[in-house]
């Protein structure tokens, strides 16, 4: 592991933290990362200068694929005035001392850029005060190049390393006073640099949670209340405890959730009853499980069938919709005129329906725990590890000063991770044992005790006047929660495009219960709503006769109303701009296509990052589809960080997008039915298609893009299929519908 | 008592003979490049060559392996310098990473028996290989090169040793 590097400490300067962003979609979730506390940043805590000049830099966020061990180090570097190739990344605990250690909601670049260019700014500022004080010259006629501070007019210069020592005597700078490099002078940020752990990852180098070591440590397997809220009431122990290599099985009675819709679950994830076996090795414990016979008390949710629950939903869209989220102008006489004869308005209705999804990530949940004296110690993947270092410490009733939590590589996250649910069972399971415990799920485990992308209905009407202009559009979202509570993440933000550039528009919801956890998966909330309303729009479009890409540029053309306070809304110029620019790109309009073959383009706003996507596909008369290539453009500000992890992010989430046209969560009997990958399929390197990708830097901060980036996925494919055979997917996946990939 | 060679070194087990390739791999002897991703040969995660044949270690029991020769990722090189290896980091393949050694595993054992694979022939190779991030057209383009590198390799040294996969022994203990 790469936790525990003895760090020389060159410098003792105090610096303001770059906090004060706001997370697109998670702002309790960010509210909790940041803490109650608003401590400094202190450099120290992210640069260390060995006397050769090699330079340590920690990256605060877990890293979980989307290469932020490099970016935040590049960003350090940068102003530091360092060459890459000196650097060495090292990961840090979970600590306030780190400020914000959330990851997710595409918030690492946003929530970094400055923050950690400051850092580095502060590091060669106490540099060059410490050569200038060497010579006696003034600080203002130093300069610094790859490491090394100079002073031209003496012809005289000193590296790093030398200088570390002194620079920790020298004052603390306003971080807020210091000149940060104008972009023309970059080195570092915006040229792609590999990642830093690419070399441990082709050698097979244990880097990852489930690698995880302790001397003495045993293996842990649980099997979890299948039916959420229901309890483990006895179990064959003494038979299981018999097995060969079997240390320990017990009951864990968990403890029920504080709510049935609890929006704090990034803070208390809740802790499940089951049963845990210990045993000497992992496998050992697993196959201990194939005999476990457990006798479980199902609870209120024992009887939920996801078959109901669409019925339900149906009822539900017939009645009175439970609340107005938001309202311009009036919908109704608008599509009362669509019923007259000869008036030009022209109404089209549809019903969506957006199936649960799980996160899958490769490798499964795991989590190592060592409790000893007292003491925990834990080795965990979670995206954010300081409020699980929090929730664990409630669950034994230690002082949070008594838990330690190393930050370990994941593999993949997309949200699951950001769920600290394993951390609280290996936490307790090591105390019970008194021992360190490895708690590895199985992909079943790990299937079927998801939070999952929460699932719902959309019931849509929409209306064009003779002009082809929209001029009504109305929602009634029926979802899952209770009384003004969406579950967890499944919610709908009511500023949502196209909110604001219609005259008539009306968003209303209803809910119905829901036992089954719910949460953030990649682009939440974003992954499901662009493709409804984006493929809904596309109805419109052919409604009015319109081509799709010049509807959407005339309705963003338009005037936009007013944001409600706590909406977000998008800036119409740098959607336009991707428009045009996909649009280009793809040869949309300009290109004549076999029959059977059709371009679909589709955008979205989320998490501060502009995206808009043409999809190239043909469909064969067996339904089977194949997308042929796939156009991206995206306005994320005026710099890309590294341009190669850029490209794979965005590429990664066009296929991650793809995938999730084929996937489906059901309940039965209040249980998850899927069990493994061939349940839930995600796509094979055969069906990838070429994705080209394309930046249009504009005058912005720069933001994220790991989620922003798959949303517009899913409409574009599926409005290319309606282009190409006549046929609306409104149900996903798609092979409710009779489609797939070829 | 199983024998079995691992990375061209000798090894013995008289544990459970039904203990999957892969918990032997990483558990017993301590090799933990080899991944876990689902246990019914779906994801091709746990890729590791024996007697040089791509195998899915999650649902070979290691009897399977008895008398016979494994190589795993730790067995291409340590130091990241086979081919493969070395084109997966110049062009930046990895993501999270976890399911790369089984990529690679799979990438050696297509490149063993076509040495210059076209994209069709890449595609069904690697089809049983999933990657959750989607780093598909870069593991495309890095088997490419990976070609390349052995072909210009193989013109420069013509009488390098094959195969190399099972050349150095294994190193899995923690840093």
């Amino acid at each position: 592991m790469k936790t525990n590097l003895n760090r020389r400490s060159f410098l003792q300067v105090t610096a303001l933290a770059g906090g004060g962003f706001m997370l697109g979609l998670y702002p309790k979730a960010a509210a909790l990362a940041q803490g109650p506390q608003q401590a400094p940043l202190v450099p120290t805590d992210f640069i260390s200068i060995a006397p050769n000049g090699t330079v340590t830099l920690t990256s605060r966020n877990t890293e979980i694929g989307q290469n932020i061990y490099n970016t935040l180090p590049m960003l350090i570097a940068e102003e530091l005035d360092v060459d890459w190739k000196d650097v060495r990344v090292v990961r840090p605990d979970a600590h306030p001392r780190y400020g914000n250690q959330f990851t997710g909601g595409s918030s690492g670049t946003p929530g970094n850029w400055d923050a950690m260019r400051q850092i580095g700014a502060a590091g060669r500022h106490m540099l060059i005060a410490a050569a200038a004080n060497t010579w006696g010259v003034a600080a203002a006629e130093c300069s610094t190049a790859s490491g090394r501070v100079h002073h031209k007019a003496s012809n005289r210069s000193l590296g790093y390393g030398e200088l570390a020592a002194k620079a920790a005597t020298m004052p603390t700078p306003d971080l807020r006073s210091l000149k940060l490099k104008d972009s023309k002078d970059y080195k570092i940020i915006g040229k792609s640099t590999v990642s830093v752990e690419a070399k441990d990852i082709v050698t097979g180098k244990p880097i990852f949670g489930i690698d995880v070591k302790v001397p003495g440590m045993l293996y842990a397997v649980m099997q979890r209340t299948p039916v959420l809220g229901g309890k483990a009431v006895s179990a064959n122990l003494d038979a299981i405890k018999a097995m060969k290599g079997v240390k320990a099985a017990f009951i864990i009675e968990g403890r029920p959730l504080a709510s049935d819709y609890p929006n704090y679950l990034f803070q208390d994830p809740g802790f499940e009853s089951g049963v845990a076996i210990v045993a000497d090795s992992w496998w050992a414990a697993q196959s201990a499980r194939e005999k476990l016979e457990v006798k479980w008390e199902a609870g209120k949710w024992g009887t939920q069938d996801s078959a109901e629950n669409a019925k339900k939903a149906v009822e539900l869209s017939k009645q009175t919709p439970m609340r107005t989220l938001r309202k311009d102008g009036d919908v109704d006489p608008v599509f009362s005129r669509a019923s007259a004869p000869n008036d030009g308005i022209k109404a089209v209705e549809a019903q969506y329906s957006i199936p649960f999804i799980a996160h899958g990530t490769m490798e499964p949940q795991n989590c190592t725990a060592h409790f000893k004296d007292g003491k925990l110690e834990i080795w965990s993947t979670s995206q954010i590890p300081q409020p699980g270092r929090t929730a664990v410490a409630q669950l034994l009733k230690l002082p949070e000063s008594d838990v330690t939590v190393h930050m370990v590589r994941g593999g993949g996250g997309f949200g699951r991770r950001a769920y600290n649910d394993i951390m609280l069972d290996a936490a307790w399971i090591s105390k019970q044992v008194n021992a360190p415990v490895k708690l590895l799920w199985s992909r079943e485990d790990d299937m079927q005790h998801d939070y999952y992308r929460c699932g719902g209905f959309q019931f849509m009407k929409g209306a064009v006047d003779s002009a082809g202009k929209l001029v009504a559009w109305h929602d009634h979202f029926v979802a899952y929660g209770e009384g003004n509570n969406f579950a967890h993440d499944g919610g709908f933000q009511p500023g949502e495009f196209p909110a604001r550039f219609v005259p008539n528009y009306r968003v209303q919801s209803s809910v119905m219960g829901l036992g089954l956890k719910t949460g953030a998966l990649r682009a939440p909330y974003s992954n499901s709503t662009a493709w409804v309303i984006q493929s809904f729009i596309d109805e419109l479009a052919h409604a009015a006769g319109k081509d799709p890409v010049q509807f959407r540029l005339d309705l963003l053309a338009g005037t936009p109303l007013p944001l409600g306070q706590r909406e977000q809304g998008l800036d119409a110029a740098r959607m336009t701009g991707v428009i045009k620019l996909v649009a280009e790109k793809s040869g949309w309009g300009k290109r004549t296509l076999p029959k059977g073959t059709a371009l679909g383009v589709a955008f979205h706003f989320s998490h501060r990052g502009y995206f808009a996507e043409v999809a190239e596909v043909t469909v064969a008369a067996n339904k089977k589809i194949k997308v042929n290539k796939v156009w991206v453009a995206a306005d994320v500000g005026s710099q890309i960080i590294n341009p190669s992890s850029a490209e794979t992010q965005v590429q990664g989430a066009v296929i991650d997008g793809l995938s999730e046209m084929m996937q489906e969560i059901t309940l039965k009997n209040g249980a998850v039915v899927q069990s493994n990958y061939h349940q839930h399929p995600w796509l094979k390197m055969s069906q990838a298609p070429p994705i080209e990708v394309h930046f249009l830097k504009t005058n912005n901060p720069p933001t994220g893009l790991g989620e922003p980036a798959l949303p517009p996925i899913l409409p574009a494919v599926c409005n290319a299929i309606f282009s190409a055979t006549g046929e609306r997917i409104r149900t996903m996946p798609m092979t409710k519908q009779g489609f797939s990939f070829a | 008592m199983i024998k079995l060679k691992v990375n061209g070194k000798n090894q013995q087990f008289d544990g459970d003979p039904d203990m999957p390739l892969l918990w032997y791999l990483r558990d017993e002897i301590d090799l933990k490049g080899t991944k876990f991703g689902c246990g019914m040969s779906l994801c091709g995660a746990c890729t590791v060559h024996l007697n040089g044949r791509p195998v899915r270690s999650c649902s070979t029991p290691v009897s399977m392996a008895a008398n016979k020769s494994a190589t795993t990722i730790e067995g291409l090189s340590t130091d990241g310098t086979h081919p493969v290896q070395v084109a997966w980091q110049e062009l930046d393949v990895p993501q999270c990473g976890y399911c790369q050694a089984g990529q690679i595993m799979s990438a050696c054992a297509l490149l063993a028996k076509t040495p210059k694979p076209t994209d069709a022939e890449i595609d069904t190779a690697m089809n049983g290989n999933l990657c959750r991030c989607g780093t598909y057209l870069r593991i495309r383009a890095a088997i490419h090169k990976a070609a390349e590198l052995s072909a210009s390799k193989a013109a420069t040294k013509p009488a390098a040793k094959t195969p190399r996969a099972s050349a150095s022994p294994a190193k899995g203990s923690q840093k």
